[in-house]
């Protein structure tokens, strides 16, 4: 099949940017979106262009590097990383549209590669339990009711790739923190930080710069790991008994 | 901007019942509006319940505007728009699942409150009365929805109350924490703020829709 | 047991030999007393001094998160660095299956020593004794740290934790949350090391790329390891970073083969610099290859995704009887298949090791009975196990595993077999270190896949991420402790002649392949280093093959340093140059591995020279030429080959059979 890519291109942080139309050729439909990426890069470096960025790394979807928005939506038609997304998704002679996830937290770096480092510092601000290496006891000395550690499981498979953000009209990054509060916050192990961590991340969060979440729901939707929105109103639970105990 | 938003729900579906009672003719009406004076009398003064109601309820929009304003200007910085733009292609502008509610909650949510202060101005005894002026109110609410502009000026509001109120209640009981649904589709809540929409909707327009396409009350 | 040499190996036209080697710090005794005697003779550090006291972290991944953490969190100043954007990304993420730790929670005859012993043997008899004991050890730690840090391990019923049995071991000793393992203890790993971050006590450096080792004399003129020369990703800023000891945690180098289960960015360059600075690398040529693979699907092909082997409980795996048969699978008859494993292993039939598993079906696929693109795969059927099960077992067992393939294939492996194929998953070989994790370069320390250590010729399934965290969180405090209680070392000065030297070379090397504009792409390259890797360097290797290959990846070095493109500049985000960087490294490491297989004249784990097989093509040892680990010292002209003899005390020697 033979297609058309309009992609955004910014030489750096300062640079305005702007979409840029490209053609290629000969894309299988087997192909992954990234390895189709790489087709065109490998022609844009045969003919002296500058390659296009894009941040992208275990190519299996669980690493959450890559991501891009695919004709206005976070990684694409499909609710899966952009490098899981294969050609066979589009039509032949498609227009497609690539963007960098855009938020006023997640500044652009190059094309398509923005700086997700608020993440971390999301985490630094309490999306851990205090565990010093060494000082843990017997593992089985603490049974969690297996529903309880499912259900940890399920928010804990967040990759942080930042879709939900990118998906989110406001640039909110509450799904991502949810996740973490709710992984946390259903183990016993978690239990002692509970209050501080809610709190902290939740500063940090808006510190950060992403918007106030709206409750629309497409960062649940646009999630590759299907993180469920419940989350977000168990970090509401969470911060409102904090704040009730006085704890801010 | 969930527990503003409630209280003024919470005065709205006190408001639709009242509305209601048009339909138990003029004397009843004016009677009962006359006996929302009295609430509590004698251990609140004349109209002492209603003022601290006025107060609260003024209260609770003033903490929802600002509360919306605010939030607004933030998350569209936290969006990350360039220019007027966020994403520069033209193809799936409501992403995966957005409701038409949830686009308007801001555009929305300054019809309404234009329809707030024209539907409060309209309340106070006879400084705007279109239709013309009596010291009933059940004449003055007769005079006015007799008019096509009138119903249809109350029908927009009405209509932005109902979408307004599909996404608010669900999103003000998230806010809370009280939702327990994986999806924003799947949950309960999203049903009962549907449903609510439309009863209070549908229960502000029985009134105006009575008088002008049945001729109630006259 | 000392070697002799009854005739001059081929290998030696490419190296030299060199003295034997030994580990100094190899304890003795009895082996389950060595790592407690380890612990209480190591030196300790003043938790005063101990923030004048600071080591550098390359990688951030089981390894070097866990270590980052520890040692910051005991007060050291820690600097550590990631190439990717944040830590979180470092590509144990993709571990799925599991992590081993000898628990005995199953009741099932599990113990320290069981763990011990499986993991020598399973390495095929060349890994230290010392070594594996102490990673059994550690393993029980392991669980109960990750799960103080909330790792959400699968649970029974009752709330305790959940086991399974894997790859092939009789007992039920692997941990797990479902099949993303790996990530679940990375992310463990990765709070406790932003904890450190929140804390001061750990720098974190993301997208910086370590592109050379600094070492520095010091008084008495003994060559230590000071520090490393990184580039910002995003400026090109070429940064100086000293300390009193440097961690490199960097992971495997099967991207040599280009295709494989590795991420995009996993790269040899931070170990190939310090082995070119004369730290030793030892065992390359041992990679493991993964039997259950999707295979290639075309020549844009980028990486190659694994299938938990698991598949091979229930899964069968054939090809068409008839050559050049190109009907769809389910169209050929029952009598026109061959099974082949079941065929040849009847004992353990498609339950064999993964290298016997892999080299069948490359023998298939040579003989031209391979299916789909390019005829290289083989079909992994499940028709039976849905039979006899029915759909919603299967479904609840693989289910996963069924709808990533159908996501990357288009196809339904419900209704048509799967197709399979081996690709390299894992190296066993990496910089030498001893006891401590120490390289021959004083104050160099090696974690993780990145050194050759535990597993021998092979890897257990499931012992990847129980080797990473244990150096990380229990076994390199101690000994970077004892290294560094003789610190604080003499401050290394920017302008210090080793630095400057250390950062000229890096400029150096990236402004000539900036300058050089040729008419090829690094990837094309690269794509033609893994062909010539794969072919004679692969799932079997020939001395007529691994001498053809050096020759040909001398030739095509040669050809990259004239006619590579790299566009842009130094001086912004440039992944093309990355690339070229770490493609560079690759050729020379590529060159070391075939020689070191070359060398090697015996089929051993996941090397198997066809010259060493038996009479029914299984691996054949020779214990009294191999035993001992090969250690490569760079040389500009030709490398040389130490040898560090293995001794078995406990464990018999003894050779496996699948029949």
């Amino acid at each position: 099949m033979n297609i058309t890519v309009r992609v955004w291109r910014q030489k750096n942080a300062d640079d305005k940017g702007k979409m840029v139309t490209y053609g290629v050729e000969n894309v299988s439909e087997h192909m992954s979106f990234l390895e189709m990426l790489d087709v065109l890069n490998e022609q844009l470096t045969l003919s002296g262009d500058d390659p296009i960025a894009f941040d992208h790394d275990c190519r299996e979807g669980i690493c959450g590097a890559c991501g891009v928005v695919i004709n206005g939506q976070a990684h694409g038609p499909q609710t899966t990383t952009t490098c899981q997304l294969h050609m066979r998704s589009f039509e032949d002679g498609a227009v497609i549209d690539i963007e960098p996830w855009r938020a006023g937290a997640f500044p652009v770096v190059k094309d398509l590669v923005v700086d997700r480092s608020a993440f971390d510092r999301i985490i630094q601000a309490g999306g851990f339990i205090s565990a010093p290496t060494g000082s843990a006891p017997e593992a089985n000395n603490l049974p969690v009711p297996k529903e309880d550690a499912d259900h940890a499981f399920e928010s804990a498979t967040c990759i942080g790739c930042g879709a939900c953000v990118a998906a989110c009209p406001n640039g909110s990054g509450m799904l991502f923190t949810a996740a973490k509060i709710t992984h946390l916050g259903l183990l016993p192990q978690g239990q002692p930080e509970r209050d501080s961590r809610v709190i902290g991340m939740i500063e940090q969060h808006d510190h950060e710069g992403f918007g106030g979440c709206t409750n629309i729901g497409e960062c649940t939707a646009s999630c590759p790991k299907g993180i469920p929105l419940d989350t977000i109103s168990r970090l509401n639970r969470d911060l409102l008994g904090a704040l009730a105990k006085g704890k801010a | 901007m969930a527990v503003s938003g409630l209280i003024m729900l919470g005065y709205l579906l006190v408001h639709a019942y009242g509305n209601l009672k048009f339909f138990q003719g003029p004397e009843k009406f004016d009677s009962y509006l006359e006996g929302l004076d009295d609430i509590l009398y004698p251990y609140l003064p004349h109209e002492g319940a209603l003022w601290i109601l006025r107060v609260v309820l003024v209260g609770a929009l003033v903490v929802h505007v600002y509360a919306a304003i605010t939030l607004w200007r933030r998350n569209k910085v936290a969006a990350g728009y360039v220019g007027n733009t966020r994403y520069q292609t033209k193809q799936n502008k409501t992403g995966y699942q957005r409701s038409y509610a949830s686009f308007t909650m801001r555009w929305g949510g300054i019809i309404l409150l234009l329809f707030i202060i024209g539907h409060v101005a309209q309340m106070l005894p006879n400084w705007l009365s279109p239709g013309g002026a009596s010291d009933s109110k059940y004449e003055r609410v007769v005079n006015g929805f007799e008019l096509w502009w009138v119903v249809l000026l109350y029908t927009i509001g009405l209509v932005a109350v109902g979408f307004h109120l599909a996404h608010g209640f669900w999103s003000a009981l998230t806010t809370l924490g009280q939702n327990h649904s994986s999806t924003r589709r799947s949950s309960r809540i999203t049903a009962v703020s549907i449903g609510l929409a439309v009863l209070i909707a549908g229960g502000f327009l029985t009134v105006p829709f009575a008088i002008f396409f049945f001729g109630a009350g006259s | 047991m000392t070697i002799t040499e009854p005739y001059k190996n081929p290998s030696e036209q490419f190296h030299a030999v060199g003295e034997d080697i030994v580990d100094l710090k190899a304890p003795s005794g009895p082996i389950e007393k060595r790592w407690d005697d380890r612990k209480f003779n190591a030196k300790l550090v003043n938790p005063a001094n101990r923030r004048k006291l600071s080591v550098l972290v390359v990688g951030t991944g089981l390894a070097g998160a866990s270590a980052a953490a520890t040692l910051g969190e005991a007060g050291y100043h820690v600097r550590s660095f990631c190439y990717q954007d944040s830590p979180r990304r470092a590509h144990s993420i993709a571990a799925q299956g599991g992590i081993n730790a000898a628990k005995n929670y199953r009741n099932d005859g599990d113990s320290i020593y069981r763990l011990f012993y499986d993991t020598v043997k399973g390495g095929d008899f060349r890994a230290r004794e010392s070594n594996v004991y102490r990673l059994a050890q550690v393993s029980v730690n392991i669980i109960d740290q990750c799960v103080a840090q909330g790792v959400p391990f699968a649970r029974e019923y009752g709330g305790l934790l959940d086991n399974r049995s894997f790859g092939g071991v009789q007992v039920s000793r692997t941990f797990y949350a479902r099949g993303q393992t790996g990530q679940q203890l990375l992310i463990g790993a990765y709070q406790a090391l932003e904890r450190q971050i929140a804390a001061g006590t750990v720098e974190m450096n993301t997208r910086h790329e370590m592109l050379e080792l600094i070492m520095v004399p010091d008084a008495n003129g003994v060559e230590r390891a000071r520090g490393i020369i990184v580039r910002d990703m995003v400026t090109g800023e070429i940064e100086t970073h000293t300390a009193d000891a440097v961690v490199l945690a960097s992971g495997g180098y099967g991207n040599v083969f280009f295709l494989s289960t590795n991420a995009m960015g996993c790269n040899t360059t931070a170990t190939w610099r310090a082995h070119r600075k004369g730290a030793y690398f030892a065992n390359p040529c041992y990679t493991q290859i993964h039997p259950t693979c999707i295979p290639v699907s075309g020549d844009y092909q980028s990486k190659l995704t694994l299938m938990s082997e698991s598949l091979r409980n229930d899964g069968r795996i054939w090809v068409p009887a008839k050559l050049g048969d190109d009907r769809v699978a389910s169209q050929i008859p029952e009598d026109e298949r061959d099974y082949y494993l079941e065929r040849i292993y009847p004992a353990f039939g498609n339950l064999v090791p993964r290298d016997i598993a892999s080299r069948a079906a490359k023998y298939q696929c040579d003989a031209g009975k391979g299916v789909g693109p390019g005829g290289l795969g083989v079909y992994l059927d499940f028709a039976d196990a849905i039979e006899r099960l029915g759909r919603p077992a299967v479904e609840a067992k693989y289910g996963n595993l069924f709808d990533m393939y159908a996501q990357i294939t288009g196809e339904d492996p419900y209704s048509e077999p799967m197709r399979i194929y081996p690709a390299v998953h894992y190296t066993m070989g990496g910089l030498w270190v001893d006891y401590d994790l120490q390289s021959n370069l004083t104050g160099l320390f090696v974690a993780g896949e990145a050194n050759f250590s535990e597993h021998g010729a092979n890897r257990l399934g499931a012992s990847a991420l129980m080797q990473g965290l244990a150096d990380g969180y229990f076994v390199l405090p101690y000994t970077l402790a004892n290294y560094l209680a003789d610190g604080p070392y003499e401050k290394v000065a920017d302008d210090h002649p080793a630095v400057l030297e250390a950062k000229a070379a890096v400029e150096n090397r990236i402004s000539t392949l900036l300058s050089i504009n040729g008419t090829r792409t690094v990837d094309s390259y690269h794509k033609e280093l893994g062909q010539i890797m794969w072919d004679y360097c692969g799932m079997e290797r020939t001395e007529e093959g691994l001498t053809k290959a050096i020759g040909m990846i001398r030739d095509l070095k040669t050809d990259f340093w004239a006619n590579v493109k790299v566009t842009g500049v130094n001086e912004e985000l440039n992944q093309t140059l990355e690339r070229a960087g770490r493609v560079a490294d690759f050729f020379e490491l590529g060159e070391l591995m075939c020689i070191d297989a070359l060398n090697r004249r015996e089929s051993c784990g996941g090397h198997f020279r066809a010259e060493s097989q038996t009479e029914d093509g299984e691996a054949l040892r020779h214990d009294d030429e191999f035993a001992y680990v090969s250690a490569w010292e760079f040389g500009d002209k030709q490398p040389t080959l130490h040898k560090e003899p293995l001794e078995y005390e406990y464990v018999e020697m003894k050779s496996r059979s699948y029949k």
